[in-house]
This record gives structure tokens, C-alpha cells and sequence, in this order.
């Protein structure tokens, strides 16, 4: 014991490692971990937005004018698959590991040794998927829902997407316990599970929902492998198996995942509305309970995504039904967050623009799911562009927005320096909107018709999509400000202080800016 | 590092070894919904089971000799093999609780000889239990000489406990090749067709 305590008081005073392989490759600080994280994320967001681009490139004009279709199809699926898996999760992992440790007075993550190998394991993941890029019969372009048959005609690419889907779902997985670990094991004392901030709350539900349903994924996928190599009939007809069965598999992982994606943006607008209206939170406990209520229901509503397979009528009401539901505990919290501003005395720096556009902009993407969760009507929104706008919007204005307010909300403390303010909001104005530009003519594409995933379309749709992919490139640009924005920040600005925002509350504002290497070594005493 | 942070550390690690327990529990109940999605769908007769095994002839039970119902004839070839394959009448009137046979006919246009499955499906979805074959060609493989035309029967009955509501039934056959194993192999020439050149130039 003796020796331990030697050896954490040495670190305490000397700060990581030196040397930069030793310190970012083998560390397992939190502190690193989150940042790694979080770079992998912004990289991946890059990657995942040029596919983007091409993608409104070659729909700038009707015809097929860029790029080949298959190609295309091949950019429709690895956009979704990298901004996914590549994108949001590792941005949010990266939040969390810097983050949870500090909101709930802990020195460290529970398993540090584990988040070291999690996140390793992400370029890994990474590198066998966009490698098929560069396979003869190129990437995934079956979508990145992987529906058989049309997924078993991939070719050399096939074994690559299904292993890659493997090793993400590894290290998504064993990023969550330890996060469960940490959260149910280290609390400062006095930190009860009702004293948690939001983001620990819902990060600790999402944690469940991935441990919960990444399996499942890694299962489905690793019946496509046995049917293709192996001679099994999961999903093959003619052996008698089901294809729809897929579907079924597929959507029990795939609709607690599009949660995974926006619970701990809830976290985290929760923690910055409050700062800037200078106001508590408004019903917390209630927050809790709806971002449960929902982690709950999105396990009983994955039917929703199948309307269209022949879905009995019982399937059809059951399904609308429950996914109706799931506007009540959202409904709740829209609500607590504009209760929370109610004569508040507001200031509206960048994190907190970001989050009231998160509000009404992620609004706006419910009220179109809404629509989508009815069944009759789902008919003809199914696999149009609607469907593109909505999980665009709830996606792009929901959790990257969420992601973009928790950058500027939490960079002075990370960096010790102020951002520039009169830039972030540049970022901010540039990117509401250009993303509002970029979407919202998607809704009238869809309503008319327009399918998604198509290379080409009917001339009556040019207007819209020429608007669409001037927002698109617009937005894509805006974000190298995002980049521009971080970096100087980093090199310098203005000396945050530890409180950094006058209405900021919360055990991580208590720390000196930037955060030392080790913090809470000894637990601070929560009252 | 205090007591208290070794005991911290020492119960993560059992939360940490009960959420993998969980993990893995999970990776099992995918596969335990395949299973469960078979006999879901034979209970319920969602998703327009049929069931691909012969089934008693009617039983001695009262029936409505006025009731028809109109069965409609659908057969498909899977994928792009050289097949032919259709209903010999594309419908026909029955009355549920009598036995009746219909013809398909499949015609394997290739020189060389082959193997078939055929899959039934019913729709709708709330019929597929009602709909009972006594003899069909569906049920074993069928194997074809090169460009041989064969006749197939199926025999069967509508049970009278379908819905009164439904007054037309569709069964539908797919012809699945399957003489290279289960599946089509990966067809290299077509992949490099499509990757080759945009087909949108020509």
C-alpha cells in the first residue's frame, strides 16, 4: 500500500508522462483519454462530412453529373456508418470521460486501463472500414443498415464492415461500463445518484442502452457472416430463413442506438441552460425520469422503422402507439428547459446559443418524427427524403449541436483560455443557419416524393435540392471555423477563471482552469 | 491512493464484471430471437407464416359449401437465374374445407441441370395459418434435367376458420437456384461492372 501511495503522489506532482508516444498511446488519465476521444471524434466528423459533401455535390443538379452511383451509394452508407460510430459516440465518450470523473469527484475513470484499450480500439475499428474504400468492388453501399440480401452481394468488402462493426461495438461497450463502473463506484462522498449533475445521469442510462443493445448488433451481424461463409440460413429464404428477421434484429439494436445519439445531448443542454439563465434547472428529478422513461420505451418501439415490410395491423397500431409515447417524457423536458429560462436573467454566449437552437431545432425534428410514427401515413414518408430531414435534424441540430455547445460550454476549463467569443458566434450564426438551409427544403423533397439514397432525381425537384447543397457546402466550410476556433484557443486568449461562468455550478467549476492532470485525488466533500 | 479509493477500485471492478455478464447475455439474446421470432410468428401467424410441412387433409367439420374465396396464383424466380416459372391458372374460386389442386410450371432454361427450392408465402399475413397443403412440390428440393419443363401440384385447403372478412388469398412461390450451395458465390464480373465506368454514360 505503502508503494501505491508513492507512486499516485509522485504523478500528482510531475503531471504525464513525458515523451509523446509514452504519454498518448500507453496513458490512462481521463483527462487524455476524453481528448483523444474527442480528437477522433472531430476527425472522423471530417471524414464523414466530406462524403457529405459529395453527396450534395452530386445532387446539386439532377442528372448524374460527379460521380459514379455505385460510388455514391458507397457515400450515402459510410457517411452514416463513420458520423455514427466514428462521429457522435466517440465525441460523446470523449465528453464523458473527461467530464464525469470531475462532476462527481472522482479521481479517475473506474478501469483506467480499459478506457485506454477502448478508445485504441476505435482507429482499429476505423482503419478495417475505410480501407474497403480502396477494395476492388469499393465500400459498403448496401446502407449503413446492412439489410441482407443486398448487404451479402458486397464483395471483399464484406468480411472488413462486419469485423469493423465488431471492434466498435467492443470498444463502445467496454467505454460503458467502465462509465457505469465510475459512476455507481466513485462518487465523492455525499454525491448521491439524485445530486448528480444531468450529463452523469444520462450518460449512465446510455451506458445501459449500449451495453444492452451493441451485443445484439454484434449477434446480427455475425449471423450475415455465417450466412455468407458458413452455409447458415438466418436470413435466406431458401434455407428458410427470414430476411425480414433481419430487419426485426437490426432495429431492436438500431432504435435504443438513435437514442444513445441524443441522450447525453439532454445532459448536456441541461447543464448549460441553467448556467446562462442563472436559474436551477427546472424539475430535475423529472429529468431524470423522462430520459429513463425513454431509455425504456425505445426498446418497444423498433417497429416503427418497418411499416412498410407487412406489418399486420396489430404490429402496426402496436408500434404507432408506443413510439407516440415517446413524445410524452420529451415533451417533458422541451418543457423543463424552457421553464428553466422563464425569466431567467439570460446571456446568450455561443454554448448557450447552441443549446436554445438545440432546443427548438431538436423540437422540430420530434414533431417530424411524430409524423413518421404514423403508421398510415409512414407509408409514403418511408425511404424518402423526409426521412432524411428528420434524422438530420434531430442528428445534426440535436447531437452535433449538443456536442458544438459542450465544446465552447467546457474548452476554458480544459484549456485555461477564453475562446473568442465574437467567432463562436460567427460559428454559431453560420452554422443555425446553413443547417436550416441544408434541411428543411429536404421535408418538401420528401412530402413530394424525392427517395433517399438515389444518385439522381425528377427535374421538379432542382430548386430544392440546388437550395439544399448550397447549405450543405456552406455548412461543411463553417465548420473548418469550429477547427480554427479550437486551436486558438488552445494556443492562448484571455486566462479563464475557475468559475469561468458566472452562473456556473457543479464540482468541475471549483477547479483551477485548466483542470491539473490529476484532480479530486482526495474527494471534495459534497453538502 | 486511500482505503477508500482501493475499496472504490475493487467494487468497479465488480460492477464492471456484471455489466459484461450483461454484455454477453445480450449477445446471446440476439441469437435467442431467431428462435423466438419462428415461433412468434407460427403462434400468431404474423408475418404470413406458412407452414412448409404437409398438413392433414380437411377435418370431418361443418363448412359453408356457398362460401367462396378467391385464390390467386403468384410465382416468382429469385435473383436473375435463366428460369421460367409461372402458375398454370393465375386463380381460382374455392370454398374453404374442400381440397383442390393447383399447377405451377418451372422450366430450367439452362443446358445443364440444377436444383431448386421452392419458398411459399401467404398473404395476407392473417391467412397464412388457414392455408394448409396436404402435398406440395415446396416441400423437398427439386431437381431439374438440362432445359427440362416440369408440371408441379399442390394440393391443398383452406381452412373454414379464416376471417370471414377475407375474401381473397394470394399464395405466392419463389424459385430459389440453389446449386451452388445456399446462395449465389460473390459474382466478380458483375462487381467489376459495377464499379467499373458510370452506367449513366452510355
Amino acid at each position: 500500500m505503502t508503494a501505491t501511495t508513492h507512486d499516485t503522489h509522485d504523478d500528482h506532482h510531475h503531471g504525464p508522462p513525458a515523451g509523446f508516444f509514452k504519454r498518448w498511446l500507453f496513458t490512462t488519465n481521463h483527462k487524455d483519454l476524453g481528448v483523444l476521444y474527442m480528437l477522433f471524434g472531430l476527425l472522423m466528423f471530417f471524414v464523414g462530412g466530406a462524403m457529405a459533401m459529395v453527396i450534395r455535390a452530386e445532387l446539386f443538379q439532377p442528372g448524374l453529373n460527379l460521380v459514379d452511383p455505385h460510388f455514391f451509394n458507397q457515400m450515402t452508407t459510410m457517411h452514416a456508418l463513420v458520423m455514427i460510430f466514428g462521429g457522435v459516440m466517440p465525441a460523446f465518450t470523449g465528453l464523458a470521460n473527461w467530464l464525469i470523473p470531475v462532476q462527481i469527484g472522482a479521481p479517475d475513470m473506474a478501469l483506467p486501463r480499459v478506457n485506454n484499450w477502448a478508445f485504441w480500439l476505435l482507429p482499429a475499428g476505423f482503419v478495417l472500414l475505410l480501407a474497403t474504400l480502396f477494395m476492388p468492388g469499393g465500400a459498403p453501399a448496401g446502407g449503413w443498415t446492412m439489410y441482407p440480401p443486398l448487404v451479402l452481394q458486397l464483395g471483399d468488402a464484406f468480411p472488413f464492415l462486419i469485423f469493423a462493426v465488431h471492434i466498435l461495438g467492443i470498444s463502445s461497450i467496454m467505454g460503458s461500463i467502465n462509465i457505469v463502473a465510475t459512476i455507481l463506484n466513485m462518487r465523492a462522498p455525499g454525491m448521491t445518484l439524485m445530486k448528480m449533475p444531468l450529463f452523469v445521469w444520462a450518460w449512465l442510462i446510455t451506458a445501459f442502452l449500449i451495453v444492452a443493445v451493441m451485443p445484439v448488433l454484434a449477434g446480427a451481424v455475425t449471423m450475415l457472416l455465417t450466412d455468407q461463409y458458413f452455409g447458415t440460413s438466418f436470413f435466406n429464404a431458401a434455407g428458410g430463413g427470414d430476411p425480414v428477421m433481419f430487419q426485426h434484429i437490426f432495429w431492436f439494436f438500431g432504435h435504443p442506438e438513435v437514442y444513445i445519439l441524443i441522450l447525453p445531448a439532454f445532459g448536456i443542454v441541461s447543464a448549460i441552460i441553467p448556467t446562462f439563465a442563472r436559474k436551477p434547472l427546472f424539475g430535475y428529478s423529472s429529468m431524470v425520469y423522462a430520459t429513463a422513461s425513454i431509455a425504456f420505451l425505445s426498446f418497444i418501439v423498433w417497429g416503427h422503422h418497418m411499416f412498410t415490410v407487412g406489418m399486420p395491423l396489430a404490429g402496426q397500431l402496436f408500434f404507432m402507439y408506443a413510439t407516440m409515447l415517446v413524445a410524452v417524457p420529451t415533451g417533458v423536458k422541451i418543457f423543463n428547459w424552457m421553464a428553466t429560462m422563464w425569466q431567467g436573467s439570460m446571456t446568450f454566449e455561443t454554448p448557450m446559443l447552441f443549446s436554445i437552437a438545440f432546443v427548438l431545432l431538436f423540437t422540430i425534428g420530434g414533431l417530424s418524427g411524430v409524423m413518421l410514427a404514423l403508421a398510415p401515413v409512414d407509408l409514403q414518408y418511408h425511404d424518402t427524403y423526409f426521412v432524411v430531414a428528420h434524422f438530420h435534424y434531430v442528428l445534426v441540430t440535436g447531437a452535433v449541436f449538443s456536442i458544438m455547445a459542450a465544446v465552447y460550454f467546457w474548452l476554458p476549463k480544459w484549456t485555461g483560455h477564453m475562446y473568442d467569443e465574437k467567432l463562436g458566434k460567427w460559428h454559431f450564426w453560420l452554422s443555425t443557419i446553413s443547417v436550416n438551409v441544408l434541411f428543411f427544403p429536404q421535408h418538401f423533397l420528401g412530402l413530394a416524393g424525392m427517395p433517399r439514397r438515389i444518385p439522381d432525381y425528377a427535374l421538379q425537384f432542382a430548386e430544392f435540392n440546388m437550395i439544399s447543397s448550397i447549405g450543405g457546402f456552406v455548412f461543411g466550410l463553417t465548420q473548418l471555423l469550429f477547427v480554427y476556433i479550437i486551436i486558438k484557443c488552445v494556443r492562448g486568449g484571455q486566462k479563464a477563471t475557475s468559475e469561468v461562468w458566472e452562473g456556473a455550478r457543479g464540482l468541475e467549476w471549483t477547479l483551477p482552469s485548466p483542470a491539473p492532470y490529476h484532480t479530486f485525488e482526495t474527494p471534495p466533500v459534497v453538502k | 491512493m486511500s482505503e477508500n479509493t482501493q475499496n472504490q477500485r475493487r467494487s468497479g471492478g465488480r460492477t464492471a464484471a456484471k455489466m459484461a455478464f450483461m454484455a454477453l447475455a445480450m449477445f446471446g439474446f440476439g441469437f435467442a430471437m431467431v428462435p423466438a421470432y419462428q415461433v412468434f410468428c407460427e403462434v400468431t401467424g404474423f408475418n404470413g407464416f406458412v407452414s412448409n410441412e404437409a398438413s392433414a387433409g380437411p377435418a370431418d367439420q361443418a363448412y359453408d359449401p356457398d362460401r367462396k374465396v378467391t385464390v390467386e396464383f403468384v410465382a416468382t424466380v429469385n435473383g436473375s437465374q435463366p428460369w421460367s416459372f409461372r402458375p398454370k391458372k393465375s386463380r381460382m374460386e374455392v370454398t374453404p374445407g374442400e381440397l383442390y389442386t393447383a399447377y405451377f410450371v418451372a422450366e430450367n432454361q439452362e443446358a445443364e441441370s440444377t436444383v431448386s427450392q421452392i419458398i411459399p408465402s401467404v398473404a395476407p399475413g392473417s391467412a397464412g395459418r388457414h392455408f394448409k397443403k396436404t402435398e406440395c412440390f415446396c416441400f423437398t428440393e427439386q431437381r431439374f434435367s438440362g432445359s427440362e419443363t416440369r408440371e408441379m401440384p399442390v394440393t391443398f385447403f383452406i381452412d373454414p376458420a379464416l376471417a370471414e372478412r377475407t375474401t381473397t388469398v394470394t399464395l405466392s412461390y419463389t424459385l430459389f437456384d440453389i446449386r451452388d450451395g445456399d446462395l449465389p458465390e460473390y459474382d466478380e464480373e458483375a462487381a467489376e461492372l459495377h464499379a467499373g465506368a458510370p452506367q449513366s454514360a452510355d
